[in-house]
């Protein structure tokens, strides 16, 4: 059995934090501020459309793009929201997540070393699939910007074999996100340089300071962007896996085929429910947003007091927390955060090599889970201090 | 809705100073806020959801919801008979609605016998009470938005991206 595991495979660098996960997988009584998911179930009305569907017999497959109903249930919000006009049947595709149609996006697009530009910290994924795919990786550090991606640094790593940027706004690790202006910048680059823009909106809706702009909306950005949005963060919907991709009919068909090959279609039960959302969800999205807005203010503030700085998230549900004032390496901080106080957060170094100096927090916990664990890390700092590190 | 109000309707618990961190105000507009709020009656009271099915040593309560349909009084309608008949402190909750009866009544006793007897020597009798219809609740299974029962346990896992 010796090399039966493919050398691409091989050479994808094992996540170096899997052993930190089972650690807390492993333990009882832990207050998780790791979790990359909403902490409400799928509002109720959602998950009943589901249940009533699988009533009716609905158990088919759908066509390959997905339910037409919900492509033009999809197609109808961007047009009345965003003021984007995308076809139902031929620009819009359904996806598993947005995870599948950022590998669709990618496999359709790269040929052998092109490169794919990635501002960094990232969400884990981004590299690794760009591998897979056969692209290379260019990582842009945002850590000087104020983990914002600005026009200079991103003119500064362009050259002839870049293909392609993904932004994900608002940022999963930093929940930072940009203003139209701050686009219009980063969008200038990328169209004078022709490059395609992979941009993932999952947390679009819960964006707190300011509106979001999606990308496509960008004078002239249209044609060169591949939109990707789903369900799962703003509805509650994570373990439903529904997404979709939008973007000019050429790059859709070429993801589609692909699509039809691999996945066939998204369950039919998600995309029914997935209708159902769209319909009648906007009040549960309002009412999570507020939440998690209030939980942000208290959780940053709280940080904050403890000598933990953070740049204030415009976005999403995290909190990327500078640990440098402790003197420990992100993974040490973490571990003995789990074993003595029994808080769980994700190491920096998930999201690149990096980021040794920071920690993810979730804010996805209730007022009092995420009181609790700010006192049990203002213990944990305190008792870290007294012994030396 | 104000959010102040929002944050206390879903947990009254929360102090001035956590809700001041939240909305990123300061603790002394909170305050005052309430205040005003609790001044002008916008906020009532503040008061405990309990699930009275599990606590096994008290006495355990009846609740029936009566439907009552009442004479209206010149110039003051249905309001001062319903006055006459929620001051009594049996009865939790009444409401004046539409439709085949006047007054929707709430009412809460020590056991039937006495819920039956507060209805037959109270209400009835009344003089611009016309007609009862009394129905004895047997479960609660929600109560203001409250689902009453253990709460679920978080099925997410403990630790993703």
């Amino acid at each position: 059995m010796k090399n039966i595991v493919s050398q691409k495979v091989q050479d994808i660098r094992p996540s170096g934090i899997r052993a930190f996960f089972d650690l807390v997988l492993g333990m009882k009584d832990v207050i998780s501020l790791g979790v990359g998911e909403p902490d409400f179930v799928t509002p109720w009305q959602i998950r009943e459309a589901g249940i009533y569907s699988l009533e009716e017999g609905f158990t088919s497959y759908t066509s390959n793009k997905g339910l037409y109903k919900l492509r033009l249930s999809i197609s109808r919000y961007l047009k009345n929201r965003y003021g984007l006009d995308y076809c139902p049947e031929e620009e819009i595709l359904i996806t598993v997540g947005v995870s599948e149609g950022f590998d669709l996006s990618l496999r359709a697009i790269i040929n052998p070393q092109d490169k794919i530009l990635i501002p960094a910290p990232s969400y884990v994924s981004y590299g690794p699939l760009t591998e897979l795919a056969g692209g290379i990786p260019v990582y842009i550090d945002t850590k000087n910007e104020g983990f914002k991606l600005t026009p200079r640094i991103l003119e500064k790593h362009i050259d002839k074999k870049a293909k392609a940027i993904i932004l994900n706004y608002p940022t999963n690790t930093t929940g930072v996100s940009y203003t139209k202006k701050e686009l219009e910048g980063i969008s200038e680059v990328i169209l004078k340089h022709k490059l395609l823009c992979i941009s993932d909106e999952i947390y679009g809706d819960l964006t707190y300071d300011f509106e979001h702009t999606p990308f496509a909306t960008l004078s002239g950005a249209k044609e060169n962007t591949v939109y990707l949005n789903g369900f799962s963060k703003s509805y509650a919907m994570t373990g439903w896996r529904v997404g979709f991709a939008c973007g000019p009919k050429e790059i859709i068909s070429a993801m589609t085929k692909i699509h039809q090959y691999t996945i066939m279609c998204v369950s039919i039960t998600s995309q029914m429910a997935a209708c159902e959302a769209l319909q009648t969800g906007r009040k549960s999205v309002e009412e999570m947003k507020r939440e998690y807005k209030r939980r942000r203010e208290f959780i940053c503030q709280g940080l904050n007091k403890l000598g933990l700085e953070c740049i204030k998230p415009n976005g999403a549900f995290y909190v990327f927390t500078s640990i440098k004032n402790t003197g420990l390496d992100c993974l040490d901080f973490a571990q003995r955060l789990l074993k003595e106080q029994k808080v769980a957060v994700v190491p920096g170094t998930a999201f690149g090599g990096q980021y040794k100096d920071y920690v993810r927090i979730s804010y996805t916990s209730s007022l009092d889970n995420l009181k609790e664990s700010l006192v049990r890390i203002e213990k944990f700092l305190n008792e870290a201090q007294t012994y030396g590190t | 809705m104000d959010e102040i109000l929002e944050i206390l309707e879903k947990d009254a618990r929360t102090t001035p100073e956590d809700i001041a961190r939240m909305l990123k105000k300061k603790p002394q507009n909170i305050k005052e806020a309430i205040k005003k709020y609790e001044k002008e009656g916008v906020i009532v009271k503040y008061k405990t959801v309990i699930n009275k099915e599990l606590i096994k040593d008290t006495d355990s309560e009846v609740r029936a919801l009566i439907e009552v349909n009442i004479t209206p009084q010149k110039d003051v309608g249905f309001d001062k008979v319903a006055e006459r008949i929620y001051s009594f402190p049996e009865v939790s909750s009444c409401y004046l609605i539409s439709g085949t009866y006047d007054l929707l009544l709430i009412l809460e006793g020590r056991d039937l016998h006495t819920v039956s007897r507060f209805v037959a020597e109270k209400l009835a009798p009344m003089e611009n009470v016309k007609g009862t219809v009394t129905h004895f609740l047997l479960k609660k299974y929600k109560e203001d938005g409250v689902i009453l029962k253990h709460k679920e346990e978080n099925k997410r896992i403990a630790i993703s991206y």
